[in-house]
């Protein structure tokens, strides 16, 4: 009785912890060991080295996804900090109607990633939707056919990626600007300094840990994305717009190469790991040092 | 001086003023699209208003066409989503409390590397466990599939008396089989149901849930505890009796994190399900994708607002708890 009384804390986190152990950390462990094997359609346990990742490597279709990864990542934390950092500062400076304009900026973060595919996918529509409308109003030779061009539908997922996430980065922004003492600005301004270099020089500057933390969200935002390319274009036309969320799940449940598709998932998984576990140290020492 | 400040006030406006119309112009789009009747839409272009309000494309992307099988239409897969939503947002929720509680006031050793683990976990992209996942899932239709090459293609003594009893089996009143059928369903023969898709939500918010109720749990006082703790309460009184009670606030950004989450996926309910039990996402996505040869735009409109709607609503009515949510689950601070 005394034992139970003793070890019941454990008790109670042990089922969820076995739970997450089991099905988070064992299922990467499968992921790992399948992606050293020869596995197609079936798991295949026999060991067969990192073949699976020299032929991943090989494939011009995971280049393929590894480059759209690549521009869609750069472009997308770019354009979100950028918009970010401006709306945050614009917003900080006693606006009236703050609250009004805050939740029109970050409505779409409520919406799943198909419903903004769905309705971007409707707007860049290359003859009904924004073309026409240009059409309309006198710009006859306008053409915007991105979401149906090899090499530039990649960047409609970029379009649709930022107006549904910026207004996220904003509200992350904005909480940095108001943690920052307000005498540090004042004694600022008594000195001279201009609004201009006050946020370049001094309140930037003291939002290091806010650009952290925002970049990691992003980049593991970005590696995750699926469903948006999913909804918008679908990875096309053809693989053009293939990224490798997209590029696993086809060659698992498209084309039966399990091995790869383990292989291409392991890829991921050690991508995010290199950003999120240095990230989680800093975290962690940050609150520590803060006992 | 004076008209220097004036300008870059204006300017200011202008901009913010910018990124109003920036943000809200889709949700226009969506609105007065799935309004129009599809000759309005090849008439007029993206913003123009429609002529009458009209709630007819409302009514086909929520109850069809009447036009049988190829028609797709959100009504049962919204319901599916609830059905997938509510208990794995209930389960999630309540272990996360729990652990969050037994991890913070009731230190033991490991307990920092048991929260770490947990929230490492809330960081991996799926595609490293969505194999796994979909094999424990799909291990009766494998078995299945199995017995059904084993009995047909590897004929055997007794194969066909077998053969008759998994039949008589499809036969049976379900109710003979309940109690027992609780007591073993354990991870056999969740595929494609509600149940294998509530079992994915629940696991995979374990993480944000535990994360969520632990750093809340670490800023309330340790001294309450420990007078109850003194007084003789044990584990679950000081739960139940002290801290749930305090709770309202995390429990809020909790559940709306946790909903949002669910009802938002895409990724399991279209790797794990298909066809009639698939989640409201993915035959939003479906919807969308057909390819019939006349494109409905109103109607799809119509089915992203209906689809969008639950979370949208949460957000205007509990704007702050949202957002709290958001940051705490991706900054994890």
């Amino acid at each position: 009785m005394y034992w139970l009384k003793k070890n019941l804390p454990k008790i109670v986190v042990a089922p969820s912890f076995a739970v997450v152990l089991w099905f988070v950390y064992g299922f990467i462990g499968w992921t790992f060991y399948i992606s050293l094997t020869k596995s197609k359609l079936l798991p295949n346990y026999e060991f067969w080295g990192i073949h699976q990742y020299v032929r991943l490597w090989q494939m011009p279709r995971w280049h393929i996804a590894v480059e759209n990864l690549f521009i869609f990542t750069t472009l997308f934390i770019v354009l979100c900090i950028f918009i970010g950092v401006i709306l945050s500062i614009f917003l900080d400076q006693k606006i009236r109607s703050e609250g009004v304009i805050k939740t029109i900026y970050l409505y779409p973060m409520a919406l799943s990633f198909i419903v903004t595919g769905t309705a971007w996918k409707w707007i860049l529509n290359p003859t009904m939707g924004i073309e026409k409308f240009a059409h309309q109003i006198g710009f006859e030779n306008f053409q915007f056919d991105w979401l149906v061009t090899p090499g530039m539908s990649i960047y409609t997922v970029v379009i649709a990626g930022v107006w549904q996430s910026s207004g996220f980065i904003m509200a992350i922004f904005l909480a940095g600007l108001r943690s920052i003492d307000d005498e540090v600005i004042k004694a600022a301004k008594v000195d001279g300094a201009s609004t201009f270099s006050i946020y370049t020089k001094i309140v930037l500057p003291m939002m290091r840990p806010v650009f952290m933390s925002a970049i990691v969200i992003l980049v593991h935002l970005s590696i995750k994305s699926y469903d948006l390319v999913i909804a918008l274009t679908a990875g096309g036309p053809g693989i053009s717009s293939d990224m490798p969320a997209v590029f696993m799940t086809k060659m698992a449940f498209g084309r039966s190469e399990v091995g790869l598709a383990s292989a291409s998932a392991i890829m991921m998984f050690a991508t995010v790991s290199a950003i999120i576990v240095p990230y989680l140290y800093s975290e962690l020492r940050r609150e520590q040092d803060a006992k | 001086m004076l008209n220097k400040k004036k300008v870059s006030r204006i300017f200011l406006f202008l901009v913010l003023g910018i990124f109003v119309f920036y943000y809200i112009t889709p949700l226009y789009v969506m609105v007065v699209t799935s309004l129009k009747t599809m000759n309005e839409i090849r008439e007029g272009n993206l913003f123009s208003l429609p002529n009458s309000i009209n709630f007819e494309s409302w009514k086909i992307a929520w109850t069809g066409r009447g036009e049988g099988t190829s028609d797709v239409f959100l009504k049962p897969y919204f319901f599916n989503s609830l059905k997938i939503a509510i208990p794995a947002l209930i389960i999630s929720t309540f272990l996360g409390a729990l652990n969050g509680y037994a991890l913070t006031k009731w230190k033991f050793k490991g307990a920092n590397l048991i929260f770490l683990l947990f929230l490492f976990g809330t960081f991996i992209p799926y595609q490293a466990i969505l194999l796994p996942m979909a094999r424990t899932l799909g291990i009766s239709t494998f078995l299945g599939a199995l017995n059904g090459y084993a009995l047909t293609k590897w004929k055997f003594k007794g194969a066909n008396l077998i053969f008759l009893l998994f039949l008589f089996g499809t036969f049976i009143p379900y109710q003979a089989i309940l109690l027992p059928m609780a007591r073993t369903l354990g991870l056999l023969g969740i595929s494609n149901s509600p149940v294998g898709l509530i079992l994915v939500h629940t696991v995979y918010g374990l993480g944000f849930t535990t994360l969520f109720f632990r750093n809340y749990y670490v800023s309330i006082s340790d001294e309450i505890i420990k007078a109850a703790k003194v007084d003789g309460a044990g584990f679950f009184k000081i739960f139940f009796k002290i801290l749930l009670p305090v709770s309202l606030p995390i429990l809020v950004v909790t559940i709306i994190f946790q909903f949002t989450q669910i009802w938002n996926d895409f990724l399991f309910g279209v790797t794990f399900s298909f066809g009639e039990n698939a989640p409201l996402q993915v035959a939003l996505n479906n919807m969308v994708l057909t390819s019939a040869s006349v494109k409905y735009y109103n109607v799809d409109m119509a089915a992203a607002i209906m689809a969008a709607l639950p979370t949208l609503i949460i957000y205007v009515l509990a704007g702050n708890y949202f957002i709290k949510g958001l940051t705490a689950g991706s900054v994890k601070g």
